[in-house]
Parts: structure tokens; sequence; C-alpha cells
């Protein structure tokens, strides 16, 4: 099922990448530190994603596009090790934070998903917890200890474009806030542990075009300082918000990566025919 | 576009409709009384009979005017709210009967006094039921202490850990609930009083507790099951290891729910006389200490009151059975009030 070339770049951080036999992306920046090498994903028998290598730009929005069912959530949740929670979960392949496979025994799971937070589809606020207590929810939940809360609270939420609207009911339930409120909340949560990559799970297909503007310009900030891998069935979103694109499909077996490329160059000069047909809306 | 309107309700009956559906709730009601003044439908179940059968021509009669879609409609809601009434029905004739045959013996002494002086012949106005008042609680707050937790964490090892056991686990408490009253009163018997050489609070606690274990139990699985997976990810994605999560993430969110499960289980044994029979006995005066001997109990206060068999003896023993059920709603009510408060 290797449709895709799946060389391996050089994975000393910092270096600029070259590729010179891949047909996938050059990503000429900073490597995040987080690439998987032949990324297999199985539930039960049914072979889900096969033979993803890709590496993530740091400081960027990679987005993660392609039809229903070809395993780009799948492929997600494989890189913090959210896959395995499904009882019949299997996996083949590396995924590799700084160099360090993720899957070997020796990782604490909990620990690594310190560093990769995620943000889900549907908002997910804890609901017997307040505003503030959400927010600081991952501290009490790994055991760190922050001398000022406050101050990490506010920048959190400020970061997440929430602070403003909730600064006079911190005390408030989560769940009495909207739709995009709740999955801004999310994002303040998953951002007080303070994670290298953030990746999110098709996280504004719950929410209204106002909320999924607001969503989409904290994601660009938050990009800033730090990674994101997003997973979109919007081409337009993927258009606005990403600075590169990684095109998924399936032929009806397990899903893979056709190619990656800076956002721009995928939706004007794919390498690939597919792409172009399905960032211009022929398939999918 | 004009900016003044009035507020009306069109789905609302119109106030003739309104005023004749009044009257003609009158006319049954006096027709209901002549009926039963005059023929052999007497007394509560009489007044019951004829108002049911006077709906039902009510009902029928309007029928008339209706269309076939409306005439079923109204004819199945007719249906229900008899099942209904049908259904309550009990629970209010023993609610009020106990009121009214409870209250005669429910003054200040009774809920004050012990029967340490009094013998049950005595007037009403001596001597009560203070020390099973506190005898009960007493046992039920100790099998309370001991099988909540006990309840929650099995239900955590079904839902939460998931272990290889879940299904052996689930299927036991299940049949635990099966175990007659008297046959744990039995086995704590010949284990814990047998052991211990003398009846007492704690053996009371413990026959009860295995009568509660899988109520509790059972409630708390239902009550996590009800838990999203989307909150337990939620907590794994922030780091959280799977008893800290569980612990801040799943147990607040269900603490009304498991509050009901403690609930269920104290009224599952609030009022239950087996168990005691062989494990706390009674006792006719106050006992604070949970293993210091024999203790009293309302079940089995009413229960003594009962085979005593005067006149005042049975008066004691609804006064008993009123206080019970005060007893236990007073404990619905805290728990929904404490319940109530959760930040939602």
């Amino acid at each position: 099922m290797e449709k895709v070339d799946t060389s391996v770049r050089s994975e000393q951080k910092g270096t600029p990448m070259t590729d010179t036999t891949s047909n996938t992306a050059v990503l000429d920046t900073e490597f995040a530190g987080l690439e998987t090498r032949d990324a297999h994903a199985w539930f039960g028998d049914h072979h889900a994603l096969a033979g993803v290598s890709l590496q993530f730009p740091a400081r960027s929005v990679t987005g993660l596009i392609g039809p229903s069912g070809c395993g780009k959530s799948t492929y997600l949740r494989l890189l913090n090790r959210m896959h395995e929670f499904i009882p019949s979960a299997a996996m083949a392949g590396e995924v590799r934070l700084h160099g360090q496979d993720i899957y070997a025994r020796e990782v604490d799971p909990a620990a690594m998903r310190l560093k990769i937070g995620m943000v889900f589809q549907k908002p997910n606020p804890f609901p017997a917890m307040t505003i503030r207590e959400n927010v600081l929810s991952g501290l009490k939940l790994a055991h760190i200890k922050v001398d000022d809360d406050e101050a990490l609270m506010e920048k959190c939420l400020t970061r997440a474009g929430l602070w403003k609207e909730v600064k006079d009911r911190l005390d408030a339930s989560g769940g009495s806030l909207s739709g995009g409120q709740q999955q801004r909340l999310c994002i303040a949560r998953s951002l007080a542990v303070e994670p290298e990559v953030l990746l999110m799970d098709e996280p504004c297909s719950a929410l209204d075009p106002g909320s999924t503007l607001r969503i989409e310009e904290t994601i660009k900030e938050l990009a800033e300082k730090i990674t994101v891998v997003i997973v979109t069935h919007n081409m337009q979103q993927a258009s606005r918000v990403s600075d590169y694109c990684a095109f998924f499909l399936t032929d009806g077996g397990p899903g893979y990566l056709v190619e990656a490329d800076k956002t721009r160059t995928m939706f004007t000069t794919p390498n690939d025919s597919r792409t172009a047909d399905y960032v211009q809306g022929k398939f999918g | 576009m004009s900016m003044q309107a009035t507020p009306t309700r069109p789905w609302e009956k119109e106030k003739t409709a309104r005023r004749n559906n009044g009257l003609t709730l009158l006319l049954g009601a006096l027709i209901a009384y002549v009926v039963v003044l005059f023929t052999g439908f007497a007394g509560p179940d009489g007044w019951a009979v004829v108002l049911f059968a006077l709906a039902a021509a009510f009902t029928l009669f309007r029928n008339r005017s209706l269309s076939t879609k409306e005439r079923k409609d109204s004819r199945a809601r007719l249906l229900i709210a008899a099942a209904s009434v049908i259904a309550f029905a009990p629970w209010i004739s023993i609610f009020v009967s106990v009121a009214f045959k409870g209250v005669k013996g429910l003054r200040p002494n009774f809920i004050v006094s012990d029967m340490r002086t009094t013998t049950p012949d005595d007037f009403l106005d001596m001597g009560g039921a203070a020390h099973a008042i506190v005898g009960s609680l007493l046992m039920v707050l100790i099998a309370t202490v001991i099988t909540l937790p006990l309840g929650i964490l099995s239900g955590l090892y079904i839902t939460e850990v998931r272990g290889r056991f879940s299904g052996v686990v689930r299927v036991v408490i299940q049949s635990m609930s099966g175990v007659p009253s008297i046959v744990a009163g039995l086995f704590i018997y010949t284990t814990f009083v047998d052991a211990t050489g003398t009846f007492s609070a704690l053996a009371g606690a413990l026959a009860l507790g295995i009568l509660m274990l899988p109520t509790v139990a059972r409630t708390s699985e239902e009550v996590l099951k009800l838990v999203p997976d989307d909150l337990r990810s939620a907590g794994y994605a922030l780091g959280a290891r799977q008893w800290r999560s569980t612990l801040i993430v799943v147990l607040p969110t269900v603490r009304s729910g498991l509050i009901t499960a403690g609930l269920l289980g104290v009224a599952r044994v609030i009022g239950e006389t087996a168990p005691l029979l062989a494990t706390a006995l009674s006792n006719t005066s106050f006992v604070f200490n949970p293993v210091s001997g024999p203790i009293g109990s309302l079940p089995m206060y009413i229960f003594g009151m009962l085979q005593i068999g005067t006149e005042n003896s049975i008066n004691r023993a609804w006064t008993g059975a009123l206080v019970l059920l005060i007893v236990v709603f007073g404990l619905f009510t805290l728990a929904r009030y404490v319940a109530g408060k959760d930040k939602r």
C-alpha cells in the first residue's frame, strides 16, 4: 500500500529540511520535532491507515484534509496515543517526538500527552467545573503546581480569545457558555499545561460560522508559539488557517497520505492530480 | 411593519370552553356525590369507580364532535390517565392510612422519649420511639459508610477499569440483590454475632449493608455509564492518569447520581425488619455505642408493638410507621437538596 514516497527527512531539530527524492513536500521550515514514520492503524481487522510518513513544521498550522473515512482523524489520534483507548485498536510504525518514539515501552503516555494536547470535535468542557476550574483542570489532573494560577488562567483565556467574554463570570459553569465559547474554553484548557503541539480534530464542525472564524483567528495566533495540527473537512477553512496541508485519501482500502506541501502550493499547483480534484471540490 | 401588537395565545382553549369544562367537572362531582350517597358505591373505592366512570362517559360524550384522529387521541389519553391513577393509588392509599392512623400517637414525647420506663400499653402521652429512630439512623449510617464506597468502587471497576472480571462482578452483584433479607441476617448472625458474642448495631449495619450493596453498585454503574467518553478522553488528553481523571472528572460529573445511588440503598434497607431480628435485636432504651449490645430500630419497634396487640401499642406501631415514612422523605429531600447544589 505504498502509493506515497515515505522517505524520511532530516531529523535534526532546527535544520532546514531538504528533500530531493520525495514527491511530498519540502517543508522549508524548522522541524517541530514531531514526525511519523510508516504509521499504520487498525480497528480489529479493519486496516484504517497505511504507511503515513510526515514531519510537522514548527510554529505553523498543518491541515489534514481528505474525504470522510480516509483516516485523517485516526492519524491525528495516533499522534498523542488517543488511538489506543479504542479496545480493538492496533498500530504499526513510529511516532517520534524529538527523536523519541512515543510508542516505546519506556514512554509514559500521560506525560507525553502533556506535550501533545488535543481539542476534540465536540466541545467537551467538564460539566462539574466552573470556567476557572476548567481552564486550570489540566494542572490538577497532571499534578502540576504553578505560582500564579490566576495569571495563567487569564493568559490562556486571552490566547483562546475568550477572556473578554468570560472575565466577569469565571465562576459560572462551563456548560453555561455557547458552543463556540465552550470550544474556545477547551482550547484554553489545553493551553494551560503548555503543550508543544496542539492537535485539533475538526474543532469547528459543530459550530456556527461566526464562532468558526473566531477559532480560526485563535489558531493562527497560537501558531506563533506552538505547532498546530488540525483535521478539517472544510477546504475553505484549510486554505484560510493552515500553512501546510497533508492530503489523505482512500481507495476503499486503508487511508494513505497522497501528498503534503505548503497550503498555497496544494491549492494551486499540487503534484498529484487527485489533490487538485479534491481541493477544487470535484469529489469528496 | 407595525411596531404595535397585542400578545395572544392562539394555542390555548377559549374562555367559554374553559368555563364549560369547569362546569362539567362540577356537575360530574355533584353526580358522583349523589351516586355515592344513594347507591352501593360507598367509601373511597366507590368514589374512585364513580369518578372514573363519569370521566369516561364525558370523554366519550365529547368525542361525538371530534374527528376520528382526535377521538383516538382523547381515548388514549383517558386510558393512560386511568392507568397512572391506578398505579399511583396504592401509594396514596398507604400514605393516607398510615398518616391517619399514626397521627394519633405523634406527640412530642414520641420523638424524644424511649420506652425504658413506659410499657407499650401506657397512654400515648408517655414513652416514645426516639431510641428506635436513633438506632435506625445509626445502623443505616454505618451501613452507608461501609456500602457506598464499596458500591461506587465496584461500579468504577465495571465502567472505568473494565477489568477482566467485570462481567463476573456484575453477575455476582445482580444475584446478590436476590438474597432474601433474612438470609443476610442469619449470615451475619453465624459469622459476626457468634464471633463477638453479642447483638449489636454494627452487626445490624453489616446485615443491612449486604442488602444495600447490590442497589448501590447497580445504580452507581448505571450512572457512571452516562458519563460521555468525550470527558474521559479530554482528561487523558490533558495528561491525566486514569485514577486522576476518574477522581477529578468522572466522579464529580455524576455526583448527584451517586448520591441518588446511596439514597436508593438507604431507602432499600431502612424499613427492613428481618435482618435485624438476628443481628441488632431490639431495645427499649437509647443505645449510641454501635458495639455495646442490642439496639432498637423503627422496624423492630413497629414489629414489637404490633406483637403486643393492645390498642395503645398498635397505635404506637402506626405512629412508628408514620415516623419511618417521614424519615425516608426527610432523607430524600436532604439528598435532593445536596445533589441540587451541583454547578450546572
